[in-house]
């Protein structure tokens, strides 16, 4: 069954495929092709939503992606509940679900209308001026009532179930619009064998064919033309064509944003289809056929549902079968209306009158219209139309003045002229000129690699559009290098040309007047609000848009920029170029957040890096935290053990027995070649060239600036050869410092650097029984104290696979850090877990690795330092080669400020108390009964339980702090300020004896 | 997303691939120890941040791993052209100064 | 081995199993595959231009001098990632490290087969795929088999190899496997339409 206003025989759909859809609650049938907009159309729905500042009651305007009000909500299920969506884009499915937005209790009835009638209240720059004072309110009063009231739809609550798609892509010619323009750019770019893509916003190619009744191409419809071309289009393998595509961004180097709506028009899209696709097209060429947007008339109450454009009344019933109204006025400007009226008339709506601006136009549309017995009026204007929720009559004057009639209507269609979009030509950093002549903005100097043709060029009718298109394509393909084509151009037989129209305010709202003639139906800025802007002083195109907020909501000003811009021009007595057209921004529709990320959420949303032990930690219940990329395991708790509980049963038992610690994140970089030990000379404040071959260092580097950069220890595999490594995060930023000197500043040297980091799995065996774990499994490495002392590295075996075996420590016990092959890495940990539950020994992770380090004050760089703290100031002086005459810092070292008294060094403090456990962060003062704001003279840098000593430790940066050793020093908290003592750095076996224990 | 020439590569190659590293040109003193404090403020710390043409370093570092340098325009944010490390600052610039 | 086993106190004549990352994974798509490969053998192997020679010479296989591009000879392949850097892969069970070993030329050679691993992407849709994240040009005129350069995948370093018309190789490290194929199997299941 047809609903009331689809008219048989008309449009292209097929009329038996029905889709049933809700809009409020309401059941509506439509049939499969519909838009959201044109099925409710066909049910005689117009009023679809009401508007954003004045509530007033909207109904469709376009029939495409400029549309400024039929703004609907789709919810498909709790959690895809789309706000904003333009019902002249959404297709509709069986079982759509729309509501409708801005309005409470009902669409019909909105408390919020209220705001219409206070509408003096609420004028240009009505919430700059109103909500100055007292100050106090804004944030507490002000910003949160008009956020309440303001808005439009309803954000989704719940995680996006859609998944979304990305690519990259690359042609020689990218063809932005399918309309005959794109299409015919798009063949003769293909005939040459490059790569195209053809883009359109639209589900059907075609552009204005859609509507263009009289369009004859290749003695064909105009409309089948263009389904026969994509056909070949598509069947052509260089050849990729998008629909249901938006151009929305044109970057730098003809990089061009493309979103493809996947499934949004599906019924069931199903999990594996993503919702939506974004293409990074990089383009040689770019063909811009964007087309034209046909303007409203500005008149008052020009925003009465049933009021809308010519072309979209024309799309209705020529494409999707549905007459806009059973009693259909026109206002125009323009020839272009005419052909609305015919068609309609010819389909069998009857048209009231057609309301003509011009004084006396002639031509084959005018002279058609009056053969059809339709009532022309020429020299009149519509200055107001009737109704509320639907509009129901247009009263017509002559548009000097003078007596006037209302005509009862049910629709009225109105068509000010066409603007070119430029858009996309704009945001190419392509600078547009105003025609002065035909009073539009059209493409000037170029600035990238495209060319505009059709109307979006200014180019007038069928046959030129499709001349130059076809030309631009060939020209396009052939400057990006393909060879001559074989095609021929289509032929234009029939097609139509229109004429001019005109910019602003129509007779009955210009200057003077203070009726409600909308420019920009989103924003609801009325002509009068713009004059307003330019008599408080907004001279400038840009201030009277940021003033009025003309153009500034999602539409972007499809429709009003123009006429905003000649009614601001006519204010201030300049020609509209002398105003200046805002800038075009991306995106040219709303783009989905989803789309921008793309796969990069859940576990894409940025990469999870794992060691060769994870699966072993996790499975023996390991609780991770986050060191960068990686997981890390943070403690290992035993059932019934909290954090605490674990931490300090980890840390005794390294002490007492031993622990295996997975250290593999540590950064690890091969430094090769004959002049290794010269460029490490360089890299590090250390000493390297008589390191011997099989002994360690533990080294320092910094930036030029003298401050700490990285530390690690460094073993000497050969004469030619340093495995050096670096703190977790700073791996890859070392690896670049190092890079960096190496091919700039020290070129000549003959060495290089690999990273090793994930070679290598590395098992830290800490603890007096360290060496009796590991050497059951070792071949080939004598372990004993004297054959490998501290600080020395052996190449071996363990349990039979290559090991690099360091004994070093970073918990003041006897260690070791066996490297193993990282696909190894977990059964060698497996096999030394084995051993280590033999003599009791535990795993530990990072909590306990920090604890163990700072009972014996070993820093780590970027918690104990920040980028400010020389060696001297950590009390690490002792490993800045004194005799050394160059490295990288050398010269920072010196600067006044660095060798200055005072500097805040790093110290020990214990809290008098000893269970209380300092912030780290935490601010220290000398004096806490001073006043406030105290002077603070360091901070902690970490702080720590150690079960080990029975009592809090921690580690501070403080001004003078080695001159202050016994000090008492205070940390003043929100609760109660702290008392601490100044201690050395190490609070376990000061002398270093159980290195060897 | 720029295209960047890499001279190493020998080809236009996504931004992505790259990081900017510094103004160019701006080598370490030899005996940089003996620097008066002056000439190492000079050195290590001020910067010519023109509008404009400005020579700067960039690594390919998701490419072939190279330092190169670039001059490009601050205004436009046109690559002017590229050249590898340790070549001369160029005296022309292809399409500049007619 | 017994004689090994005697030079030290205990066992060792165990050895430890190797536990690949992400051993044995494969996603299939419509018109794409995506897999773990197996381990291979694989050097970064850096050196001046006088060097080139002899070391060509010790691998087997001449190490290519032209950006974006390798060569292959009998299960070794040599890929370009620099000017004075390649990427030695070897899948038929040899030892690069060690052909290296013997030259005495000016050269550095670093063994990182657990450091790399591979993920084979192959199907007509295969550069539909790696173009999820990779924004290179991947058509066979700019990126014809055999070429080879290091670039992006998403937020994630790789090195691609062309191995044939419709077939990649994704060399990424160990900890990156886990995003890397994750990335290239959500992006295969989309990569046909």
């Amino acid at each position: 069954m047809n609903a009331m206003f689809r008219i048989s025989g008309a449009g292209r759909l097929s009329q038996a495929k029905t889709a049933s859809f809700s809009f409020d609650d309401k059941s509506y049938v439509g049939i499969e092709g519909d838009t959201l907009a044109s099925g409710l159309l066909a049910n005689g729905v117009h009023l679809v939503g009401r508007s954003f500042k004045y509530h007033r009651p909207r109904g469709v305007l376009s029939a495409g992606a400029e549309e400024p009000n039929a703004l609907v909500q789709i919810v498909r299920d709790d959690a895809r509940k789309t706000p904003n969506v333009r019902a002249t884009v959404q297709e509709l499915y069986d079982g759509l679900t729309a509501h409708s937005q801005n309005r409470w209790p009902s669409l019909s009835f909105d408390v919020g209308a209220v705001n219409d009638i206070a509408s003096p209240l609420f004028s240009a720059g009505f919430y700059y001026k109103t909500f100055m004072w007292p100050k106090s309110a804004w944030k507490s009063l002000y910003e949160p009532k008009i956020r309440a009231a303001a808005g439009l739809g309803v954000s989704p609550d719940k995680p996006d179930p859609d998944h979304y798609a990305s690519r990259y892509a690359h042609c020689e010619v990218l063809v932005l619009g399918g309309g005959a323009a794109g299409i015919a750019a798009a063949l003769a770019a293909a005939e040459t064998g490059v790569r195209v893509i053809l883009a359109d916003e639209q589900a059907e190619f075609g552009g204005s064919l859609r509507f263009e009744s009289g369009a004859r191409i290749d003695g064909q419809d105009g409309y089948a033309w263009a389904q026969a071309a994509i056909a070949r289009l598509k069947a052509m393998d260089n050849v990729r064509v998008l629909s249901r595509t938006t151009a929305f961004g044109y970057y730098a180097q003809n990089f061009v944003g493309l979103v493809e709506r996947v499934s949004d028009h599906l019924k069931n899209p199903g999990h594996d289809l993503a919702r939506e696709r974004l293409w990074q097209v990089r383009a040689g060429r770019v063909v811009i056929a964007t087309g034209a947007i046909e303007r409203h008339m500005v008149f008052a109450n020009n925003d009465r549902p049933g009021v809308m454009l010519a072309s979209a009344a024309r799309t209705y019933l020529n494409h999707y079968g549905v007459a806009v109204g059973r009693n259909v006025g026109v206002y125009t400007a323009n020839d272009s209306a005419y052909a609305a009226a015919i068609d309609l008339k010819k389909a069998g709506v009857n048209i009231a009158a057609i309301i003509d601006l011009r004084d006396n136009p002639a031509g084959p549309v005018i002279d058609e219209a009056r053969a059809l017995g339709i009532e022309i009026n020429f020299g009149r204007a519509v200055v107001s139309a009737g109704g509320k929720l639907r509009v129901s009559s247009m009263t017509v004057q002559p548009k000097h003045g003078g007596g006037g009639r209302t005509i009862p209507v049910d629709a009225i269609l109105m068509s000010a002229g066409w603007t070119p979009s430029v858009h996309l030509f704009s945001q190419s950093r392509g600078k547009v000129a105003f025609n002065d002549e035909t009073k539009r903005f059209v493409p000037g100097t170029y600035a990238q690699d495209c060319v505009s043709v059709g109307a979006c060029n200014g180019t007038d009718g069928l046959d030129a559009t499709v001349d130059e298109a076809y030309a631009a394509g060939a020209k396009a393909a052939k400057e990006a290098g393909g060879k001559a084509g074989k095609g021929a151009r289509p032929k234009v037989d029939a097609g139509e040309s229109w004429s001019r129209g005109m910019l602003g305010a129509a007779p009955g709202a210009g200057q003077g007047t203070t009726v409600k003639a909308f420019v920009d139906f989103q924003n609801d800025v009325t002509a009068k609000d713009i004059r307003q802007a330019v008599h408080e002083g907004m001279h400038s195109i840009e201030h009277v848009k940021r003033f009025t907020t003309n153009g500034m909501a999602t539409d972007q000003g499809k429709t009003s920029n123009m006429h905003g811009l000649a009614i601001a021009a006519e204010e201030l007595g300049k020609p509209i170029p002398q105003v200046g057209l805002t800038t075009f921004r991306a995106p040219y529709t709303p783009v989905t957040f989803g789309s921008i990320v793309g796969h990069a959420r859940g576990a894409l949303f940025d990469p999870t890096r794992r060691t060769a032990t994870h699966g072993w930690a996790a499975s023996q219940g390991a609780v991770f935290e986050d060191v960068g990329h990686w997981k890390r395991a943070w403690y290992f708790p035993k059932a019934g053990e909290d954090m605490h509980a674990a931490v300090n049963r980890e840390c005794v038992t390294v002490r007492k027995v031993g622990g295996l610690f997975d250290a593999s994140t540590l950064g690890k970089i091969e430094v090769v070649g004959p002049d290794a030990a010269r460029f490490m000379e360089l890299l590090y404040t250390n000493p390297w060239e008589k390191l011997e071959t099989g002994r360690c260092r533990y080294g320092i580097m910094l930036r030029e600036d003298g401050f700490i950069y990285d530390d690690g220890v460094v073993g000497r595999l050969a004469p030619d050869r340093f495995h050096v490594t670096t703190t977790t995060g700073g791996a890859p930023r070392v690896m670049n410092h190092m890079e960096d000197y190496l091919q700039t500043e020290f070129p000549h040297l003959n060495v290089w650097l690999t990273s090793i980091t994930e070679q290598w799995a590395v098992i830290a065996v800490q603890g007096p029984s360290a060496r009796k774990i590991i050497e059951p499994l070792v071949e080939g490495i004598d372990m004993s104290d004297e054959a490998m002392p501290h600080m020395s590295v052996r190449e071996g075996k363990i349990y039979g696979v290559p090991t690099r075996l360091f004994r070093m420590s970073f918990t003041g016990e006897r260690g070791f850090e066996v490297n193993v092959p990282a696909d190894y890495g977990e059964a060698v940990w497996e096999a030394l877990w084995a051993e280590g539950q033999k003599h009791g020994a535990t795993a530990y992770g990072t909590e306990t690795m920090h604890v163990l380090r700072a009972e014996k004050g070993y820093i780590i760089v970027g918690q104990d330092t920040d980028g400010t703290v020389t060696p001297n100031d950590a009390g690490l002086d002792w490993a800045v080669g004194k005799k050394k005459t160059d490295f990288v810092g050398i010269r920072g070292l010196t600067r006044p400020d660095l060798v200055a008294k005072g500097r805040k060094q790093l110290v020990g403090l214990k809290t008098k108390d000893p269970k209380i456990v300092l912030e780290e962060g935490a601010q220290i003062v000398a004096d806490p009964k001073q006043p406030i704001p105290m002077k603070m003279i360091g901070h902690v840098t970490s702080s720590y339980w150690s079960e080990n000593c029975g009592r809090s430790i921690a580690l501070a940066l403080v001004a003078g702090g080695r001159d202050r050793m016994g000090e008492t020093l205070y940390v003043p908290m929100p609760n109660g300020t702290i008392e601490v003592e100044v201690t050395g750095m190490v609070f376990v076996d000061e002398k270093g004896e159980r290195l060897n224990g | 997303m720029l295209l960047i020439r890499c001279p190493y590569c020998e080809e236009e190659r996504p931004e992505l691939e790259f990081r900017n590293a510094g103004e160019a040109h701006i080598a370490r003193p030899t005996n940089i120890a003996a620097e008066s404090d002056d000439d190492f403020e000079k050195f290590f710390f001020i910067r010519a941040n023109p509008k404009g043409v400005i020579y700067e370093r960039w690594r390919h570092i998701h490419g072939c791993a190279r330092f190169f340098n670039a001059v490009r325009d601050t205004v436009t944010d046109k690559f002017v052209m590229t050249y590898k490390a340790g070549e001369p600052k160029p005296t022309k610039l292809p399409g500049a100064a007619k | 081995m017994a004689k090994a086993a005697a030079n030290t106190k205990a066992a060792a004549s165990a050895s430890a199993e190797r536990r690949p990352a992400l051993a044995g994974r494969t996603l299939s798509a419509p018109g794409v595959k995506v897999e773990m490969l197996p381990p291979a053998e694989r050097i970064s192997l850096r050196a001046p231009q006088a060097s080139l020679a002899p070391l060509s010479k010790a691998l087997g296989v001449t190490l290519p001098v032209k950006p974006k591009t390798s060569a292959m000879k009998d299960g070794r392949t040599a890929l370009w990632l620099g000017p004075d850097e390649w990427l030695i892969i070897d899948e038929a069970g040899n030892n690069p490290l060690a052909d290296c070993a013997k030259v005495t030329a000016l050269h550095s050679a670093v063994g990182i087969s657990h450091r790399n691993v591979g993920i084979s992407v192959a199907g007509p849709a295969a550069a539909v795929t790696v173009n999820s994240g990779c924004p290179q040009d991947l058509s066979l005129e700019a990126f014809p088999v055999g070429a080879a350069s290091r670039t992006i995948l998403g937020k994630s370093e790789i090195v691609l190899l062309r191995t044939a018309e419709d077939s990649f190789r994704v060399e990424c490290w160990r900890s990156f496997s886990d995003y890397v194929f994750t990335l290239l199997s959500e992006a295969a299941s989309d990569a046909a339409n």
